[in-house]
């Protein structure tokens, strides 16, 4: 059998968004940090990736592994507990955002984790994520409920305000109450090389997350080539990203497998190298329940079980979760599910 | 903890099988037996009474019994086979399309079927029959539907040879059958195909296949039954050509046994190919590109990449990047969807692959392997690491055909290409490197037939596949595989025999004879020098009247040895510009040409030629040096595009070392019209020239003195021919032959050759019409003067956004 996680839970940190009932969903500490490393040219300058063979291993680990039957419901509970459950429109208003943080307190059914025999889980998504004026209204609305909010930062999506600017959005937004910070990276720093200066940035955001933890944006459609997202990937942990994640949901091409390969194949280098672990945060075009256990399936397979946790991995997605209630329905029932049975996010 | 919590904490797999009913129903239709498909009927054999259990080797389960076809059905196959060959062969290129069409949807349409049946028969994972075996199936005739319908516009000389006889392994029955039967009836041949015994199942459903698209009767036969049913197809006089996947011993029997029969003959045999890891590699992609490589089909693959080259620097870090690999294997039911090794195909095989595991370890390897849960019933074998591993090592040298990795290191790229090619064998290779520079001068270097560069084991219809040395010879797939099934149209057939027999001296030496010029002696032309032979004897040479007309040297066993030596030395000529070697056989021309007058008086002096019929002799010789010439720079590969985003070139390569033993009909002519081709492909050359004519062969060696000929690229050994064919044909160094003397000798060379599985060309003892343009020039002596290799070309590095490309 698969070995369980080494660290179980201890106690809701001061970053969640409430006191109440410890959560289930968390098996590792939540103190963990990665600390980040001094810049180091060598891991970062002897990348080699190849696309066409990471491909290739995307493309069979779909006929290597599998889940079915119990397996998959429980896969898929897992995927709901890994969501950021995320609206990023400009349209966003209080009620829209209560509205999504009542999803995220509840993302299934009472009956039908009742019939799954899941409510001991408590579930809930692992975030909810949303804009700086929006993190006041998450908070409130997931109060005792242990589900962190994470907000969007620092010119978020393009990133090209003032640094100045940059900073005090992140400390504005922790002290708002965001318990995760999520960046995008200068990509003009990647595009020309310049990783020293990409490593500078990402730790100075670091250190105005405070508590608060640290996702690194890549917005790995703008990097050009598959080699200057796995050293971009690279530098951000260096420069102490408690995650990194794919992108903004606002490229042209968003989260994929093959770039998600790169990225935890660095953050497995990472971990060789500092001996710490960074989680990692596919985001965007993620919106099939299949699509959440070939993710799933890859962190396990790359990474290790100890990975299949919220605190090391999350879906930045929106309509994802609807396509998972309908698939918990079917399993529980035999017959093939309609959106509007399922209360809307 | 309900069963799904427990789950949600753990997230391990739980059991994901594939349904088998359909292919449960199916056996137990046919449990009374399975019988033959002979002329588009079942039959039951007509006086064998013996059968073969097929088993599923995951669990042992009895899954039918197989007919063994003896001689009177084979004879029974081959008759309806040859019946049909006329009709078959003679339809319209579009109508024999349609059939291959036509079988390209039943595979599709029955794909699942197929995967399910295959795995439960040869015990590979139902992902690798699903994913890989039965999509190239259909792939498979697809392409050749198209080869069907374009036969005739694109390759209008050529014809096809009639029945051709098909033996096929164990390890992909149903894909071995379709690269099989495919080309071969694309090209209007008819078949008698037999599968490997221990996996019958699937080609006997694709009979029905056959059936139900209505192909033809006795267009394709299939015959079942062990190696004695084999060797009945073999032997058989009606079949015109023999193609055999499987192992190289009895690659090399089959070899024995066609020897002199005049049946054209593919070999594809076993090998030990290198997966090379530079530096510079993509390491995590090259650990999954090695389990593509070795832990395919449990290893149980001719090309699969068994010996692990990787450079010192970076060795231990990929080692542990492979051994944590393989930590996360899944080893079980062949039949779950979450598995990566099946079962091992027979029990035999299993005991053989641990019997050379425990040999490996005797001489000196390390074994290790994952502690991972495996099935204790069934045929199983742990993917299994031998690291320290030595050349000398017997799993270094010798095909395991199990999950079994030799591991070594280099230092150099030169180290790299040395011990990767230091191997009897040479199927493929695969070189991981981000250096495209480096990636492609290894790979012009390997001697393989197929070359994956940072992938392995990748296989299309349209790329040929097959090996260069022991693995043996002959492409399946593309243009190239293509020609296999094909014959040149004969023309206007000639029935004169190679050899001209040595008359009888006819002048009294004792009488006086023309006053003495300067004496000439002819020697062996070996290394770029004139050499005298090593046993200091002569042969005297005669003319057509009978007349005394000079010496050459009597060539030895070890004159044969000194001039392979050369030529093997002399490797620069393969590798030189195509260009320069079109400017030196011009040259070569030029040379000759201002030597025109003596020529045509030799040749009329010793063959008895007209003046008239000696000039047109030369003309042609000229002319032919031309086309060589012309041909050197421009008998290009070919690029092609397999599903796969890949470019696969397909490099037409000289074979290396050839032996050529040249007819005595048109002494000059002939004799050009064989080197020069050979010389066109970059090949170095170890020539016996004609037994009756030997001294236009030594005049020659004077043009090609002057000719900036590099030295032991052309080396010239007078002599009795069959001696010294048989000196040839035996030598490991000789890579191929081509053989223009007798029935006898063309017998005597392709039985020989058999030892180091070279490749022949003879003509049976017949001579060609050399002055033709069909029969004397050409194409085929070009193909028949090279070997292609498939270097597949992954390319992409920007990860988002449609693509472009070829």
């Amino acid at each position: 059998m698969d070995p369980k996680p080494s660290v179980r839970a201890k106690k809701p940190s001061a970053q969640q968004g409430g006191t109440a009932e410890p959560s289930r969903l968390m098996l590792v500490d939540k103190h963990i940090r990665n600390c980040g490393t001094d810049y180091q040219a060598d891991p970062v300058d002897n990348i080699r990736i190849n696309l066409s063979a990471v491909q290739r291993r995307v493309s069979t680990l779909g006929g290597r592994r599998t889940v079915k039957k119990q397996w998959q419901a429980a896969w898929l509970l897992k995927a709901i507990s890994c969501i950021d459950l995320t609206s990023l429109a400009g349209d966003d208003t209080p009620g829209r955002i209560k509205r999504l943080c009542a999803k995220a307190r509840n993302p299934v059914r009472k009956d039908i984790l009742q019939a799954l025999g899941a409510t001991d889980l408590n579930l809930t998504t692992g975030a909810v994520c949303v804009y700086h004026e929006m993190i006041e209204t998450a908070v409130a609305a997931l109060e005792g409920s242990g589900v962190p909010v994470a907000a969007v930062s620092t010119g978020f999506p393009a990133g090209l305000s003032p640094l100045e600017t940059r900073l005090r959005e992140i400390e504005l937004s922790v002290a708002a109450g965001a318990a995760e910070i999520d960046i995008v990276i200068s990509r003009r720093h990647a595009l020309t090389g310049n990783w020293q200066a990409l490593y500078d940035e990402v730790k100075t955001y670091r250190e105005a997350c405070g508590e608060a933890r640290l996702k690194t944006i890549l917005a790995t459609g703008e990097l050009g080539s598959i080699a200057n997202i796995a050293r971009a990937s690279m530098v951000c942990m260096m420069a102490g990203a408690d995650y990194i994640k794919t992108s903004t949901g606002m490229e042209a091409t968003n989260a994929t497998l093959p770039v998600s390969l790169v990225m935890v194949r660095m953050i497995r280098e990472y971990q060789a190298l500092s001996g710490q672990r960074v989680g990692f945060k596919p985001a965007g075009g993620v919106s099939s329940a299949k699509a959440a256990l070939s993710y799933l399936t890859l962190i396990k397979e790359e990474l290790g079980d100890e990975w299949l946790d919220p605190y090391y991995f999350r879906f930045g997605a929106s309509s994802l979760l609807g396509d998972i209630e309908r698939q918990l329905e079917h399993h529980v029932t035999g017959h093939y599910a309609a959106s509007n049975h399922h209360p809307l996010a | 903890m309900s069963d799904i919590e427990e789950i949600f904490h753990t997230m391990s797999y739980g059991p994901a099988p594939e349904q088998a009913n359909a292919v449960e129903t199916w056996l137990t239709q046919n449990q009374q037996g399975f019988g033959l498909f002979i002329n588009g009927q079942w039959c039951a054999p007509l006086s064998s009474t013996e059968t073969i259990t097929s088993r599923n080797p995951a669990t042992g389960a009895e899954l039918g019994n197989i007919a063994v076809a003896g001689a009177d059905d084979i004879d029974a196959a081959v008759a309806a086979a040859d019946a049909a060959f006329p009709k078959w062969s003679g339809l319209p290129g579009h109508e024999r399309a349609k059939y291959l069409y036509a079988l390209a949807r039943a595979v599709q349409k029955m794909s699942r079927f197929l995967a399910v049946l295959e795995t439960l028969d040869n015990g590979k994972p139902i992902r690798e029959t699903r994913d890989i075996d039965v999509p190239l199936v259909a792939r498979h005739f697809y392409h050749h539907a198209g080869w069907a319908q374009l036969l005739s516009s694109e390759l209008p000389d050529q014809e096809a040879l009639g029945v051709v006889g098909q033996v096929i392994p164990w390890n992909f029955p149903i894909l071995m059958l379709a690269w099989k039967i495919a080309p071969a009836i694309a090209a209007g041949n008819c078949v008698v195909l037999k599968p490997a015994e221990y996996t019958s199942l699937t080609a006997l459903y694709f009979a029905e296949l056959c059936q139900e698209v209505g192909l033809p009767p006795g267009v394709v036969n299939i015959v079942t039954g062990a190696g004695a049913t084999g060797e009945h197809i073999v032997k058989h006089p009606g079949i015109a050509k023999v193609a055999f996947t499987g192992s190289t011993p009895v690659g090399k029997r089959i070899r024995q046994q066609t020897a002199g029969s005049g049946k054209k003959l593919t070999l594809e045999l076993g090998g030990k190919s290198p997966f090379i890891v530079f530096e510079d590699a993509d390491l995590d992609s090259a650990v999954e590109g090695l389990v593509d490589a070795i832990w395919f089909n449990q290893g149980q693959v001719c090309c699969a990449g068994s010996r692990l080259l990787v450079q010192e620097g970076i060795a231990s870090r990929f080692i542990d990047k492979v051994k944590a690999r393989l930590q996360n294997f899944r080893i079980g039911d062949p039949m779950d969807k979450t598995i990566d090794m099946g079962a091992i195909v027979d029990p035999i095989q299993r005991q053989r692959i641990d019997d050379l595991v425990k040999i490996g370890v005797e001489e000196g390897a390390t074994l290790w392997q994952p502690s991972i849960e495996q099935p204790t019933e069934g045929c199983f074998y742990p993917p299994t690491l031998l690291m320290d591993v030595d050349t000398s090592n017997t799993v270094a040298r010798e095909e395991v055909f199990g999950p079994v990795l030799a591991v070594m290191t280099f230092r150099t790229l030169n180290e790299a290409v040395a011990l990767g090619n230091n191997i009897r064998f040479g199927l493929a290779a695969s070189i991981w490197s981000e250096n495209i520079n480096r990636a492609l001068e290894v790979s012009s270097q390997m001697k393989a037939g197929v070359v994956w560069v940072n992938c392995s084991n990748q296989f299309d219809a349209a790329c040929g596949f097959g090996g260069f040395r022991e693995s043996g010879f002959g492409r399946e797939g593309g243009k190239e595989g293509l020609y296999e099934y094909l014959k040149q149209r004969p023309g206007k057939p000639v029935k004169a025999a190679n050899v001209i027999a040595m008359p009888e001296l006819a002048t009294d030496m004792t009488a006086a004879r023309p006053g003495p010029g300067i004496d000439q002696t002819a020697k062996h032309y070996i290394a770029g020098k004139q050499v005298r032979p090593d046993n200091g004897n002569s042969l005297m040479a005669i003319d057509s009247a009978g007349n005394y007309a000079g010496r050459v040297a009597e060539g030895s066993r070890k004159d044969i040895r000194d001039a392979v030596e050369a030529a093997a030395k002399a490797a620069s000529w393969g590798t030189t510009t195509a260009h320069a070697r079109a400017q030196i056989l011009f040259f070569i021309a030029e040379n000759l040409a201002s030597r025109q007058a003596e020529f045509q008086q030799r040749l009329v002096d010793f063959t008895g030629a007209t003046k008239k019929a000696a000039k047109i002799e030369f003309d042609a010789t000229i002319s032919r040096l031309f086309t060589y010439a012309a041909w050197a720079d421009k008998f290009d590969g070919a690029v092609h595009t397999p599903p796969q985003r890949n470019v696969a070139l397909a490099v037409n390569e000289p074979i290396g070392v050839m032996g050529i033993v040249c007819p005595d009909v048109m002494p000059l002519l002939s004799f050009v019209s064989v080197i020069a081709p050979a010389l066109a492909m970059g090949n170095r050359l170890v020539v016996v020239p004609s037994q009756r004519f030997p001294l236009l062969a030594t005049d020659f060696y004077q043009v090609l003195e002057t000719s900036d000929v590099p030295g032991g690229t052309v080396n010239l050994v007078t002599g009795d021919r069959d001696a010294l064919s048989k000196v040839l044909a035996e030598h490991h160094q000789v890579d191929c032959v081509w053989y223009h003397g007798t029935a006898a000798g063309s017998e005597m060379v392709e039985n020989a050759s058999a030892s180091n599985v070279k490749r022949t060309w003879t003509d049976s003892g017949k001579t060609r019409d050399w002055l033709s343009p069909n029969q004397g020039e050409g194409r085929q002596f070009l193909r028949e003067a090279c070997q292609v290799k498939n270097i597949w070309l992954p390319y992409g590095d920007e990860s988002s956004g449609p693509k472009a490309g070829y």
